[in-house]
């Protein structure tokens, strides 16, 4: 028997297949690419058209109007640094790409959380494809995406969403399976529809687990960052890259430097602003 | 312990031969027992079923506090459940207000939880994100009642169970008695006609407890609520309940009054458990009194209508004042204006100490 049969060759059946969808969904694709460019080009410009004092003035004032003192003060710090770094424009790349893969991947992940969570058989099918998307190394998929969206934001973006859904996703499942059950059984002998129970009962009590997920999300996809530098998204990706092909340590260090700044910064506003919006358990003192 | 029912007579739950099986094969094993009557053991032998509720039939009736009594694993949780359908029977008919609970759909089943069925639990479950005020307003907020207008009620709720002041509190702030006031306030303030008591004061320290089951039978009478109190504890059952169910292995073994229950066990196990149950305020004057024809047969000069006087419903506490004050060593005991029996104080050691009485 000839062992050559049982070789293993996806991408003999996988090219045809981004081939055939290249060739019939282009318009569909386009479209998608126009929409994810559109939406970045509107974050960047709006971060980038005023100058960065001002950017950050307003930044660092409507933290500390909406959030609190101390994220005002970590925004500050971050955005201060991204500047001084010389790195602005890059920084404000960045934080658009992350910001909107991590709409889109929160977007997904969310409904399939709680899907697998109220469905048992769901969660088991899911569970290995999320296991391959979190483990397959991203450039893998990275071939099919920029096939299909060509080089820049876009498939960048698809690469960081795919990295940053299966934390979410999972750790909106672990939130839902841990509402403690007599909370549940209140809401329905009070008689609440499902919808109420879900957001009066459920999302509150699921909140500390998914701000961990949102927390992950987001901090997975800033690592994404990196390669979305190689596939020519710009950005602080593009400047690490820079720094490691010309193996300048100094660019690289500061490059690398201000994505820990961007990360600190989103983490601590997204954290804030969601435990602020549900109310604190942890009453003050009126 | 056992004042006249407020109310009329008029069933509000009912249940008729309740069966709840677990288990994968629980259809089957329903169907075995419907048809053959296999015993408990056999169902968990044959389809590897656990039975939860065998055949209980109870009514709870307007403005009465109908007390479960039984240990853990009895099934008196499940069969609390069953009454608002958290759990679905597998065999049986409930009817609450009329209505067979099973064949509700949705809509009228959440309709019929806010309005009617009220529920507390052991574990109280307050939302930690919310407030004192928003927690006890919760029930009508899911029912869509305007904030004006489930805050003002929610505050009075409040204020019925001593809370007035903690409106805007969280419920981590408050000690367990407490919480669990909150949770009785939510539960009064959705207004239901009957309010279902998972175990509710279980977790409590022995003062605050006592404290609150005084309080929970004060408020409900004068609410004019019917109430059906889960407990462990027979002590708590008799000091709340007007009639008490005692559940043994999903079974209930007997319904009656606790006085009924104290005085005549329905079996062992029921007579192991009243065995430490002091009687003094629990035995009345017409479970221990003699026929008036004996009594004068025993002591023909004795003028019965000249001894200190007193009702059917005098308890014995009330009966040893009543014979120290007097200087006879009986009591008469007086229904619609004649004498009906006789309490020597033989009769009181009798009723005291538990012998099976003459009556």
């Amino acid at each position: 028997m000839n062992p050559d049969i049982l070789k293993f060759s996806p991408g003999a059946y996988l090219a045809p297949a981004v081939d055939w969808l290249n060739k019939n969904f282009h318009p569909f694709f386009d479209a998608v690419t126009k929409l994810i460019e559109a939406v970045l080009g509107a974050i960047e410009t709006a971060l980038l058209y005023p100058p960065p004092y001002a950017t950050i003035v307003i930044a660092v004032l409507l933290a500390g109007f909406f959030v609190s003192v101390r994220v005002a003060v970590v925004t500050a710090i971050a955005l201060t640094f991204c500047l001084l770094a010389g790195f602005w424009a890059a920084s404000m790349q960045t934080l658009a790409l992350v910001t909107v893969a991590v709409i889109i991947s929160v977007a997904v992940a969310f409904p399939l959380g709680v899907l697998a969570s109220r469905y048992r058989k769901f969660e088991a099918t899911i569970r290995p494809v999320l296991d391959i998307m979190q483990t397959v190394p991203p450039w893998v998929y990275l071939i099919p995406a920029v096939m299909i969206f060509s080089l820049g934001r876009v498939p960048a973006i698809i690469a960081t969403i795919v990295y940053g859904i299966p934390p979410m996703l999972r750790l909106t499942t672990l939130a839902f399976n841990q509402v403690p059950k007599d909370l549940l059984e209140l809401g329905q002998a009070t008689g609440a529809s499902p919808r109420s129970i879900l957001f009066k009962i459920e999302i509150p009590s699921a909140t500390p687990t998914l701000l961990v997920g949102l927390n992950q999300c987001i901090l997975l996809s800033l690592a994404m960052v990196v390669l979305a530098g190689l596939v020519g998204a710009g950005g602080l990706g593009a400047e690490v890259t820079r720094g490691l092909t010309r193996m300048e340590m100094g660019l690289g260090l500061r490059a690398g430097l201000s994505i820990v700044a961007v990360a600190i910064l989103l983490d601590r506003v997204s954290r804030g602003v969601l435990q602020r919006s549900q109310a604190p358990g942890t009453a003050k003192p009126a | 312990m056992n004042t006249a029912m407020n109310g009329t007579n008029e069933v509000l739950v009912d249940c008729q031969s309740v069966w709840k099986i677990f288990g994968a094969r629980a259809q089957a094993a329903v169907k075995a027992i419907s048809e053959r009557g296999l015993s408990k053991k056999q169902v968990l032998q044959d389809f590897d079923c656990v039975v939860g509720v065998s055949d209980a039939s109870l009514q709870v009736r307007r403005g009465e506090i109908f007390c479960i009594m039984g240990l853990s694993g009895s099934g008196k949780s499940t069969l609390i459940r069953l009454l608002n359908r958290l759990i679905e029977p597998s065999l049986g008919k409930i009817t609450v207000k009329g209505k067979e609970i099973a064949r509700l759909n949705p809509g009228e089943l959440r309709e019929m939880r806010s309005r009617n069925i009220g529920m507390v639990f052991q574990s109280v479950a307050l939302l930690p994100n919310r407030t004192v005020l928003e927690n006890a307003g919760f029930g009508l907020e899911v029912r869509g009642v305007a904030k004006d207008e489930r805050n003002r009620t929610a505050r009075a709720a409040l204020e019925k169970v001593g809370l007035g002041d903690w409106t805007s509190r969280y419920p981590k702030e408050l000690s367990g008695g407490m919480q669990q006031r909150v949770g009785l306030a939510r539960a009064l303030a959705a207004d239901p006609e009957i309010i279902l008591m998972d175990e509710p004061f279980s977790a409590l320290d022995p003062l605050i407890r006592r404290q609150l089951q005084d309080e929970f039978r004060q408020l409900t009478k004068s609410l004019g609520k019917s109430a059906v109190f889960i407990t462990h504890d027979l002590e708590e059952a008799i000091r709340i309940g007007d009639r008490i169910a005692i559940m043994k292995d999903g079974v209930i073994v007997q319904v009656g009054t606790a006085e009924e229950i104290v005085t005549r066990p329905a079996d062992d196990y029921v007579s192991d458990f009243v065995a430490g149950i002091s009687r003094i305020h629990l035995v009345k004057a017409h479970s221990v009194m003699r026929p008036v024809a004996e009594f004068k047969a025993a002591e023909p000069h004795c003028d019965v209508n000249a001894l200190l006087r007193t009702s059917p419903e005098a308890d014995i506490a009330a009966l040893i004042d009543l014979t120290m004050q007097s200087d006879r060593d009986a009591i008469s005991v007086v229904e619609n204006g004649a004498v009906i029996g006789v309490v020597t104080i033989r009769g009181l050691l009798r009723g005291v100490a538990g012998t099976p009485t003459a009556a």
